[in-house]
This record gives C-alpha cells, sequence and structure tokens, in this order.
C-alpha cells in the first residue's frame, strides 16, 4: 500500500522536509557477506562498449541539420551589459540565430564574474558560431568586483545570514582543557574538469522538447527545463545514456541547456551547445575555497572537551554553501562545539557541488588539527581517535557505524611506522599519516524501477537513472540477478532517458546505490512473484515451495527443476511486469559512512617535494554490492584526492578577477605517474536499519579524508604543519621553516 | 579544396578538408569514427589519442593534411586483447579517456610486450583520466595477453 510520510530528505548534506510516498518494503536484508552474485567481483555491463569506444556520448550526438553554439562570456569580473546588437553576427556566414541576455535561462544583463555568459550564437559549424561573437557590438558598464573573501563577509557581500551551531560551552571546555591547540587552515578553488564537458544537444519535434545531456540527474534537467520555459514536463524528454564524468558538477541543466533549446527554437534545427575545455575551467563549477579557524581544546588524559570553527565559504557568484563545519560537529564525542559559518559571494565564478561538498574542505582542517592536538599531548593520533569516538550523532543513534572496525584494521598500516620512518634518508623524509572520514551516503526515497521478463527468461531492468562511470548499471543488474535467481549475464539495465521508465534519483551524493539499489530489488522480487504464480499453477504445486535458483525454477521438495527460459517459452509474446519502489529511511536515526586513511609519503626537505607512496582506504558502507567497482570507485577518489591536495589549484588574478588556468597543463590533475599503492578495504557490514539492502553510497567517501592524511604524514615525517592546499612547494618550504623555528633552531632554509 | 587522403585502419579515404582541419575533427565528422574522443582539443589530455604507423599521436592538435602514414584509431583495435584486459581489470569508469588510453597502450605493447611499471607510466603519463582508472589502467597493460 502506497503511504504518505513527511520526511527529510538528504542530498550532498543539504536537508529538507518533504512529503514522499513511499511503498511498504516487506523484502528482509539479505545474509551479510558475498552471494550467488551480489558481494562478487563483477565486470562492468557496459565496460565493453567504452572500452571500444561504442558507447555514444553527448559528445558524440549527431542529427540531421545540427547546428553549433558558441557562448559569449563577460570578460569583466562585475559588469552590466548596457548596449547589445546581436544584428551584425546574424549577417555572418553560416550563421542561423543568436540569443542576448534576458532571451534564455542563464543568460543575464548583470555578468557576475569573468566568464559569466550573455549572449551565443548558431551556425552550421563551431568556428563559425565562435568567429560570429566578435562581431556582437557589447557596451559594458563596469561595476566594483569584490574578489576576496574575507573583505566580502566584512562588507556583508554574502549569501545568506550566517549558520551558527553550538552545543554544550565552548568557552567552559576552552577553560577546563590542559591543552588548547589554534589554526587556521585554508583550501583552495579545486576544478572538476571532468573529459566530458558539459554540453547538450537540443531539437524541438513539435511541441516537445528532446534534450540529449551530459547529465548526472535526467530528470532533474526535464524539471528545470519545464518550469523555466514553462512546458509541461512530460513535453521535456531528456536522453544521456553515456556520460563522461561529472563529480557533482552536472546535477542541473545549465545555461548550455538553455541556449540550445532556444537556438533551436529559433532556428527550427538541433543545436548543439558544447563548453570548450577552457571554458569548462571558467564556468561550469568548481568546489568552492575555504578560510577555516579552528580551536582544539584537550585534557591530558587525550579527552578532547573543545571543538570551535569559524568558517569562511568563498561561494563565488553563486552555488549554495555546503557544511564545511560537519566533520567538526558530527566525527567526535565532544561535549563543546560552536561553529559559525559564513558564505561569501564574490566575484568569482559560481561554485557547484564536487565529491562531498564542505566535508573534503573540513576534514582537511579539522583531521590536521586534531594531530596538532596528538602532538601536544604527546598521544598516538589513532589512540586519541578511539579515545573520542562518536557513539551517537549529537544524541540521535546511527543507523550503523563500524569505524571502530575501520580503526582496528587501521592499524596494521599504522604500526609501519618504524619501517617507513627508517627508510627516510638525509634529503627524503618519510612518515606516516591518517585522517578519518564522515559524510552521508545514505540516500533515500523517491525511486522507482521495473523489471521486464520475457520469454526468453532474460530480465530486464528499466528505469530512467544514468550511468556517469560509476558502475551503476552493473550494481543495479547484480541486485536483480540475486534476487530473482539468475546468473548475472541474463540481467539487462536500461537506463538514460526520461520516457523510458519511471523517476530515478541524481547519481550524485553517494545516493545511487542505497536509493535505486532497493527498488531495483523490489521490482526484481515483484516480477518473480509473479513467475511462481504462474509456474505453481502449471505444475499444480504450492507456490510457497518454488523458488528459482541460477536461472531455474526448483521446488523445495526436489521434484520441479525446469530452466526459467523452457518454462516461459510458453509465454510467447506475453511479459511478466513487475515494479519496486525505494521504501523509506529509518526514522530517528543519522544514516553515515565513515572510513580512515593511512597514507605514507615522502617530503624532499631541500625542494619540498612530496610524494605520496602507499595509501591505505578503509572505508564502512554497508553492504558492498560489486567489490571490484568498489574498489575501482575508491582508487579514484583516492587518485582525485591527491591532485585536490598537491598539484591543482584554480588561480585567478586577484586584480581583474580573470581566471588565469584555463588548460589542463596550467591545471595539474594527477596523471599514472602520481599514483601510489592503493590498498583497498572494506567492512562490508549490511546496515541493518537501512532499506532491504544495507548499503549506503561510496562515490564520495574516498576523496574526503586523503589530504589531511597526507598532511599528518608530513607532520610525522618532518615536524612540518602545512595549513594549506594545495601543499605547494612553497607551502611546504614555508612549514618546514616554522617547524624549525619552533624547535629553536636558526630558520636556514 | 585540396584533396585530403588517409588510410584509417586499413582503409583508404579521399575527402575534401580544409587546410587547417585538425585529425581529429577528420575521423569524427567526416569519417564517423566517434570512437576518437576530442577532451581538450589542445593537446593536453590524451583522449583523442591515434596512431600514425604505430606512433601514439594526438590527432586534436594533428593537422590532417600533414598525416604521412597509416592512421589506426580505437575502431581499428577493438579485437586487440588490450580491449579484454581493460575490461576485466575494471580499467573504465566513465570511458571518455578510456579509446585514447587503450590506443596508447597499444602502441606500448607493440613495442614492449612486456613492459614494466616503470615503462607503462612512462608511456601513459600523457592520458589523463579524471576517473582514476590508473591502477587498473597499469594493471590490464601487465596483463593485456593473459
Amino acid at each position: 500500500m502506497a503511504r504518505l510520510i513527511r520526511t527529510e530528505k538528504e542530498v550532498e548534506g543539504n536537508f529538507e522536509e518533504v512529503w514522499l510516498v513511499v511503498e511498504e518494503d516487506p523484502l528482509q536484508q539479505w545474509p551479510a557477506g558475498p552471494l550467488d552474485v551480489v558481494g562478487r567481483p563483477a565486470v562492468r555491463k557496459d565496460a565493453r562498449e567504452r572500452v571500444r569506444g561504442e558507447a555514444r556520448f553527448t559528445a558524440d550526438i549527431r542529427l540531421p541539420g545540427m547546428l553549433h553554439a558558441a557562448v559569449l562570456r563577460s570578460p569583466y569580473a562585475h559588469a552590466r551589459v548596457k548596449s547589445i546588437d546581436l544584428a551584425p553576427a546574424l549577417g555572418l556566414p553560416g550563421v542561423h540565430g543568436a540569443v542576448g541576455p534576458g532571451e534564455a535561462p542563464g543568460l543575464e544583463h548583470e555578468a557576475g564574474y569573468s566568464g559569466a555568459p550573455v549572449a551565443a550564437v548558431a551556425a552550421e559549424t563551431f568556428g563559425q558560431a565562435r568567429a560570429a561573437l566578435d562581431a556582437i557590438a557589447i557596451e559594458w558598464e563596469l561595476l566594483e568586483a569584490v574578489l576576496d573573501p574575507e573583505e566580502a563577509v566584512e562588507r556583508g557581500a554574502v549569501h545568506g545570514e550566517a549558520e551558527r551551531y553550538e552545543r554544550g560551552d565552548f568557552e567552559r571546555g576552552v577553560a577546563e582543557a590542559d591543552v588548547v591547540v589554534e589554526g587556521t587552515y585554508r583550501t583552495q578553488v579545486v576544478l572538476h574538469n571532468s573529459m566530458e564537458t558539459h554540453q547538450s544537444v537540443c531539437e524541438w519535434v513539435g511541441d516537445r522538447l528532446d534534450i540529449y545531456t551530459s547529465t548526472q540527474y535526467v530528470w532533474g534537467v526535464r524539471n528545470e527545463v519545464a518550469r523555466e520555459l514553462g512546458l509541461a514536463p512530460d513535453r521535456v524528454r531528456v536522453v544521456c545514456e553515456y556520460m563522461g564524468g561529472g563529480f557533482g558538477s552536472k546535477n542541473s541543466a545549465g545555461e548550455y541547456t538553455f541556449v540550445a533549446a532556444e537556438l533551436a527554437r529559433r532556428t527550427g534545427r538541433p543545436v548543439r551547445c558544447a563548453l570548450t575545455r577552457r571554458e569548462e575551467n571558467v564556468a561550469a563549477g568548481n568546489r568552492n575555497a575555504t578560510i577555516q579557524r579552528l580551536t582544539a581544546a584537550a585534557r591530558s588524559d587525550g579527552t578532547i572537551v573543545a571543538l570551535g570553527g569559524d568558517y569562511v565559504n568563498a561561494l563565488g557568484w553563486g552555488g549554495w554553501s555546503a557544511g564545511t563545519e560537519g566533520p567538526m560537529k558530527m566525527l567526535y564525542a565532544c561535549d563543546n562545539v560552536r561553529t559559525v559559518r559564513h558564505t561569501a559571494k564574490i566575484n568569482t565564478p559560481p561554485m557547484k557541488a564536487f565529491r562531498a561538498p564542505g566535508f573534503v574542505e573540513g576534514t582537511f582542517g579539522l583531521e590536521c588539527l586534531i594531530d596538532q592536538v596528538a602532538r601536544a599531548l604527546d598521544v598516538d593520533p589513532l589512540e586519541l581517535r578511539r579515545k573520542n569516538y562518536a557513539s551517537s550523532n549529537d544524541g540521535t543513534p546511527f543507523s550503523s557505524k563500524n569505524l571502530r572496525e575501520c580503526y582496528e584494521r587501521a592499524q596494521k598500516h599504522w604500526d609501519r611506522r618504524d619501517e617507513v620512518h627508517a627508510r627516510s634518508d638525509a634529503t627524503w623524509k618519510r612518515g606516516v599519516g591518517m585522517a578519518s572520514q564522515i559524510w552521508y551516503g545514505g540516500g533515500g526515497p523517491p525511486s522507482y524501477a521495473w523489471t521486464r521478463v520475457g520469454s526468453d527468461g532474460s530480465i530486464a531492468v528499466v528505469t530512467a537513472m544514468q550511468d556517469i562511470g560509476t558502475g551503476t548499471r552493473t550494481a543495479m543488474a547484480q541486485i536483480a540477478a540475486e534476487e530473482f535467481g539468475v546468473p548475472l549475464e541474463r540481467v539487462e539495465v536500461m537506463v538514460g532517458d526520461t520516457s523510458r521508465g519511471p523517476y530515478a534519483t541524481l547519481s550524485a551524493g553517494s545516493s545511487t546505490t542505497p536509493s535505486m539499489g532497493p527498488a531495483v530489488r523490489a521490482a526484481a522480487a515483484d516480477a518473480k512473484r509473479q513467475v511462481l504464480e504462474i509456474a505453481a499453477q502449471r505444475y499444480d504445486l504450492e507456490q510457497r515451495i518454488l523458488d528459482i535458483r541460477d536461472g531455474r525454477i526448483v521446488s523445495a521438495d526436489g521434484n520441479l527443476s525446469v530452466a526459467l527460459d523452457e518454462f516461459l517459452e510458453m509465454l510467447g509474446n506475453a511479459q511478466i511486469l513487475g515494479k519496486g519502489a525505494r521504501g523509506p529511511n529509518p526514522t530517528g536515526m543519522s544514516v553515515l559512512t565513515f572510513g580512515v586513511h593511512v597514507v605514507e609519503a615522502a617530503v624532499d626537505v631541500e625542494t619540498g617535494e612530496v610524494r605520496v607512496e602507499r595509501v591505505a582506504a578503509i572505508h564502512d558502507v554497508g553492504r558492498i554490492i560489486n567489490p571490484l567497482g568498489a574498489e575501482s570507485q575508491v582508487e579514484g577518489g583516492v587518485i582525485q584526492g591527491i591532485g585536490h591536495t598537491l598539484s591543482e589549484a584554480r588561480l585567478m588574478d586577484q586584480e581583474t578577477g580573470r581566471i588565469l588556468t584555463t588548460t589542463l597543463d596550467a591545471y595539474r590533475m594527477p596523471t599514472i605517474a602520481d599514483v601510489p599503492e592503493i590498498v583497498c578495504e572494506f567492512i562490508d557490514e549490511p546496515d541493518e536499519h537501512l532499506t532491504n539492502l544495507g548499503s549506503k553510497g561510496l562515490g564520495e567517501p574516498p576523496i574526503v579524508p586523503i589530504a589531511a592524511a597526507i598532511a599528518n604524514a608530513i607532520r610525522d615525517a618532518t615536524g612540518a604543519d602545512v595549513h594549506e592546499l594545495p601543499i605547494s612547494r612553497e607551502e611546504l618550504l614555508r612549514a618546514l621553516r616554522e617547524a624549525k623555528e619552533r624547535r629553536g633552531a636558526p630558520a636556514a632554509v | 579544396m585540396p584533396e585530403l587522403r588517409l588510410t584509417v585502419n586499413g582503409d583508404e579515404h579521399r575527402l575534401d578538408a580544409p587546410i587547417g582541419t585538425s585529425l581529429a575533427h577528420v575521423l569524427r565528422e567526416e569519417l564517423g569514427l566517434i570512437g576518437t574522443k576530442i577532451a581538450c582539443n589542445e593537446g593536453h589530455c590524451g583522449a583523442c589519442t591515434v596512431q600514425v604507423d604505430g606512433v601514439p599521436v594526438l590527432s586534436c592538435i594533428t593537422l590532417a593534411h600533414t598525416v604521412d602514414g597509416d592512421v589506426t584509431t580505437i575502431e581499428g583495435l577493438r579485437d586487440h586483447p588490450l580491449v579484454e584486459a581493460f575490461v576485466r581489470a575494471d580499467a573504465v569508469q566513465c570511458g571518455f579517456c578510456t579509446p585514447g588510453q587503450v590506443v596508447s597502450a597499444a602502441a606500448l605493447v607493440a613495442a614492449t610486450p612486456e613492459p614494466t611499471t616503470e615503462e607503462i607510466r612512462h608511456a601513459m603519463a600523457g592520458n589523463i583520466c579524471r576517473c582514476g582508472t590508473y591502477p587498473k589502467i597499469e594493471e590490464a597493460i601487465l596483463h593485456w595477453r593473459d
């Protein structure tokens, strides 16, 4: 029976109260551990077409008569379009249409950052479109630009009120402490730089708009476009069968979609609008910079008695303010916590969610600070973390938490310290550091799946979600195969089209598996029940003794064993249709993911070069569906995190607000040569309170603790406290000098 | 327009293309060989890698009219054992960079059938993978003939 509930919904750490219709979920969880298909390594269902270059991405969509759009962007950090004349552009060869500010969502008269879109042209070729941009006559009125986040906060240039949190009495906690450690930490702007840039192809078919787009959320794009353009939602069809990475930056429609839709309407031709790599580095979203002024106070027995944080999220012109203080509030048992988060509105490109937004930044500050407490108290950093273990989330019980087990498994990696130190020499110092991870990842309703069983005994899972490269098709196929009782190769998963399947969640917030997985299982169970009902009638047996195992219908008494395809052959063109919905999250519980990273790093104390040599990543995300895909996720998160920590930084001219790093030689992402040994472990214990699967998400957790773990390894190796990301050579040499001064030696580095 | 003659995956083509057209553009737009991806279009990421006479080349910054040799794209390597090796090792996430990775790897193993880890890292360092499939790519190349 459908049930109407009022519930809290979490996406990327944002909570809202919503009405939800959920269906009861009567399925019991499977027993823990590897099953027939679930919990066993599976090769990706769509690996072959991706590897062979057959997968058709949005970048590969070519429609007959398709035009190409180019976007005119503001050269100024803050300016207003006083006048604009598109006519000269329209007269150029190949040009078919143009739009100006106010004529498509996303094109504004006021440009709030250098790179803000203001106009666009559609032409036969992209080269013609781009050339035509130069012909647009535009007169700008320059406005004052605020580029410094702290200045912005002082002047009240902010997005909303400061976010304040307090439990206990912070001042009293500090007063009672034996040691108080303070530190200011800064994190930089980093860019998603998905290999496929943000892009859409739009085509009007009558009054229906077809959108092929590189997105993490086909339903989100459908609803946003319908709302903005005043269309009935089902007149908008959004297709994304394969997409080349998003990492949080492709959760919404984007100006490129609206530009393509409007130019397609004006020209009567399909229009493609694809960002260039340089545009991608300016105007496609970013992880915002933060400034974190942190305090930790502890008693000599290692009890943390107060934590305080004054945070500034340097958000840029748009985006949303992520919970940078989240780890400080949730990771440790501490009675007295006080945080405040300011959100600076500066004239820089807008923030978009990037893989655990806020928590990546906040964990860097907090977990560096915790190690400084350990040093001040002269206690083992791992012991300090165990001692301050949180058994509830500010009074709310966890649905499951196995962080203690993560610490247990971290011990053997942590115990390598003597051996690692012994490999140091005069120049290269080696050390070991650790950091804990906390993040969301419980997913939630609504999400739906259908199953279709044909007379050949194959099973199709149909749901309008997208596989952004995380292995979604494979994990969903495994779940359906397990529930239905067939080998994995008998299951196909059809995704990527809002007109072909029911609503499915966005591929973000580590929510895909925990949101969709239970719906897919329920849909498979529904179809299986119907098959068994038919079998009971056909063989005149009681349904309760029938089951499907390894593709055969079998009876408990052993008298019946018939291949599913043989049995279903009689159906001809008839199909068995199952449906499933995601049930509710447990009420009154915090659903969170946990983990620990132990990093071994080498530091060249003469040049400031840092090499990460080994990372042990231990994660607790409930039941693991595909251990092979899960390992790949962890490796990917760790490697992206190493980039965030050591080499990636979006640089801006502080005078003009222009972005300086717009190419992939300037914005330095990790290559295969930068990859350390990565050891990956999962607790793999189903969350008994969470859905019929007990699985949480894994996309984001592995990137959360890596920066702090690297910084703590640097401290272990050299005594240097780094305070800034990226840990550039300048920052490291500064920290080494500071450490030397602290030890009383003359600063001679 | 000057005639462009190209041999791609063993097939000879005669095309009209303006001087200045990149090889990647010709492959994708004129020949429909969309397996070659363009991710940066300025020679920094390796997604567009093809082989010319067995040597890896960045097709997005190679002028089509300057190509003097046989071009091999991912479409010509679809039955290469590396494809199954990548699949087995899970050396693919979003897959946008993967065809370029396979093309680079195929050139490596043709010249060095049993590459060391160091040789793999040297040969593959020009192919960026933002998803971070590198450990699996290394594994796939190490075991490409298994």
